[in-house]
């Protein structure tokens, strides 16, 4: 299929890596060397088919995307509306950004500390007995299809995210962020909180695979001038993993932006930016194609795919970043193995 | 506690003065008590508050108990401890609570009417139906993902180990990494912008080409590391002998590997049986039986689970359904993870 309309014109010079070795046995390579360049032509189309994927997903979000803001009477990028049915089309995604943003940056608060803490727990704090089943237990989370989170979220956690809000309200109402109208709690918080569940598996994961590759002596020597086992966190482990606690936070952040069915049903939409954590409203890119699309008209479609291309480029930048920081660690930790 | 007693020992000792083994377990009873007592006098109703002051309490008082007796550095290791301990405890409950509720919920109308009946004659608001044709809809659209994502997935694998040098090899393990990251709703308006410019209607196949794209990075991530365990000698031995180097692969290299390239495969496919977005734009749903994936909408039954809640919110009857749905999907899940597992440890190489 894709794979053999690139094996036509990717089979061609194939520097094979062992010239000197299979020059002497020009006779036998006749035969030999046809078979090599087809698996070559093979495998190389497919990582090829894999770059061209890329592209095709940016190119084709891009030319959809371009009719649709072409035809847009408000400014895409500063425009509190989305009304894509009306005549003329008035859509913008600052209310989609705001709450994307927000959403994320709750669920960071959240989870990057418990992640890290249980990270530890896992590697320097469990028994040894313990740490390979809650390990399992950390993987089942991740397991989880994101739908049942949501489900969960939306009939399990929001009724009893009323306690929790009402205390905000109290205490804390006074700052604005976290004063609460009464409404039915399918708020940004309640979605941060949601999004922090669902994050934490990959954040402590990659935490604990960082802070497994600590060398033990720089741990011993810490042990050995006395200090108790959080100072040696704090002087050998933390200074040593916080680039790839930084990284692991910064995959958990891309997989939050672009989560879709958790917000969908946690939240209840409108296209308005509050200061109010606590109060219904707002939106995400994905939330807000999710509940949109089923309505939607070509021209809607189109719309919702171009809300989407500015997802995909800041979920590509979020991932790229971390993915950077994590191969300079590893030529680093590399060095000193 | 004659904490007096226990301080004054403390010159003549040379490791200084500690707490006895018991008392993390006596602060810990004591503050839970103390919480209770809290809770009950100042009319708390919700448990979640009383853990939270016991934890606090509990916190609090192992700094004070640890700070008078082991001096501050050690009552701050205590603490760091005891935080450490609540995150983990932390991040259980909602775990439990999922797992629980979805159990609970969910065997009430699971038996095997709901698994071999469709919701075809059945309004959503109504009791009955079932979830054969979501079931049918999603091990036809996983099904043909994985024949297409996991053998690109594990050709760009052997691509990237035993070929790859140079940019393009680093080009394609960069946009590996940057793809995983890809959201799959994103994936599934690549899928959706394809569409609309061939004017197409929604159809099970069109899912499974997202879900393939959202498969493969992860296969290749797998693969690869399956594939730089095998031990350069073998490779070396049978190119000795004058084996071609893609029958050393075919040969030698990937049975070597074989069972943890399934392993991954089969965690991929895991991931991608949960996924809802893509096949919510692409293949839309249907509670009609369609066993044909390549026309007509079809559904999922991750996608089952979405429309029960979404299109009739309130109806008991529609999330009874959900939860039974939910389960089915993570038994499914976990069905295929544990059989991962057991595949990584029978053809492990020995």
């Amino acid at each position: 299929m894709d794979i053999s309309t690139h094996k036509t014109h990717t089979g061609a010079p194939a520097p094979t890596p062992r010239p000197a070795a299979s020059q002497r046995k020009h006779a036998a390579r006749g035969a030999t060397r046809l078979g090599d360049r087809v698996f070559l032509g093979l495998t190389r189309g497919s990582g090829i088919l894999l770059l061209a994927i890329m592209v095709a997903i940016a190119g084709f979000l891009a030319y959809r995307a371009s009719l649709a803001i072409s035809k847009d009477h408000g400014n895409f990028l500063t425009t509190f509306e989305w009304n894509t049915g009306q005549q003329p089309p008035v859509f913008g995604i600052a209310v989609l950004a705001f709450g994307t943003v927000v959403s994320s940056i709750v669920a960071m608060v959240i989870a990057v500390p418990v992640a890290v803490a249980i990270a530890l727990f896992l590697t320097h704090y469990a028994p040894r007995r313990l740490s390979g089943p809650i390990s399992y237990v950390i993987d089942l989370l991740a397991a989880v299809p994101s739908i049942v989170y949501g489900l969960w979220g939306a009939l399990i956690l929001v009724p009893h995210m009323n306690g929790l809000f009402g205390w905000l309200n109290d205490y804390f109402g006074w700052t604005g962020v976290l004063s609460w109208e009464g409404g039915p709690p399918r708020s940004m918080l309640t979605v941060g909180i949601l999004l922090a569940v669902m994050i934490l598996p990959i954040i402590t994961n990659v935490s604990r695979e960082v802070f497994r590759q600590v060398p033990r002596m720089h741990e011993e020597a810490a042990l050995a001038l006395g200090a108790t086992r959080w100072e040696v966190i704090r002087m050998s482990v933390l200074p040593f993993g916080r680039s790839g606690v930084i990284s692991a936070s910064m995959l958990g952040l891309g997989r939050a932006l672009g989560e879709t069915m958790a917000v969908a049903t946690v939240l209840s939409p409108n296209f308005l930016i509050k200061a109010s954590l606590l109060d219904p409203g707002g939106g995400t890119f994905a939330q807000n194609i999710a509940s949109k699309f089923s309505e939607a008209s070509e021209f809607g479609r189109d719309a919702l795919i171009a809300s989407g291309l500015v997802l995909f480029v800041i979920t590509l930048l979020v991932n790229g970043a971390a993915r950077m920081i994590i191969a300079r660690r590893k030529e680093y930790s590399g060095a000193n193995a | 506690m004659s904490t007096a007693a226990i301080a004054e020992k403390r010159p003549s000792s040379l490791r200084g003065a500690s707490l006895p083994k018991w008392s993390p377990y006596a602060i810990a009873l004591g503050s839970l008590a103390l919480a209770v007592l809290i809770g009950t006098l100042g009319g708390l109703h919700s448990r979640v508050q009383w853990g939270l002051i016991a934890a606090l309490l509990f916190i609090l008082g192992t700094y004070g108990v640890s700070a008078r007796v082991e001096g501050r550095r050690q009552a701050k290791d205590r603490v760091a401890t005891s935080l450490v301990w609540v995150a983990f405890l932390l991040a259980v409950v909602p775990l439990v609570s999922l797992v629980w509720t979805t159990v609970q919920r969910g065997v009430k109308v699971l038996d095997v009417y709901f698994l071999t009946h469709s919701m075809g004659v059945v309004a959503d608001t109504e009791p009955g139906g079932g979830i054969y044709h979501a079931i049918i809809g999603s091990l036809e659209q996983v099904g043909l993902a994985t024949l297409i994502g996991a053998p690109i997935g594990v050709l760009t694998a052997i691509y990237l180990v035993e070929y790859g040098r140079g940019r393009l090899a680093q080009a394609v393990t960069f946009f590996v990494d940057v793809m995983t990251g890809i959201p799959s709703i994103v994936a599934g308006l690549f899928i959706l912008s394809l569409m609309l410019i061939f004017k197409m209607q929604p159809f099970g196949f069109a899912g499974s080409l997202a879900l393939a794209i959202l498969m493969m990075p992860v296969v290749v991530r797998s693969t690869e590391e399956m594939l730089k365990l095998v031990p350069n000698e073998l490779r070396e031995a049978s190119l000795a002998l004058g084996v071609p180097k893609w029958r050393t692969i075919l040969k030698v290299v990937l049975p070597t590997s074989i069972g943890g390239i399934t392993t991954g495969i089969v965690l991929s496919i895991a991931r991608i049986a949960g996924e809802t977005a893509p096949v919510l734009l692409l293949v839309f749903g249907n509670p009609f039986i369609n066993t044909n994936p390549f026309e007509g909408a079809q559904s999922s039954l991750p996608l089952y689970i979405y429309q029960q809640y979404a299109n009739s919110v309130g109806s008991g009857a529609a999330y009874d359904r959900a939860w039974a749905a939910s389960l089915t999907l993570i038994a499914f899940v976990m069905i295929l993870n544990l059989g991962a597992r057991g595949i990584a440890r029978w053809k492990a190489p020995r």
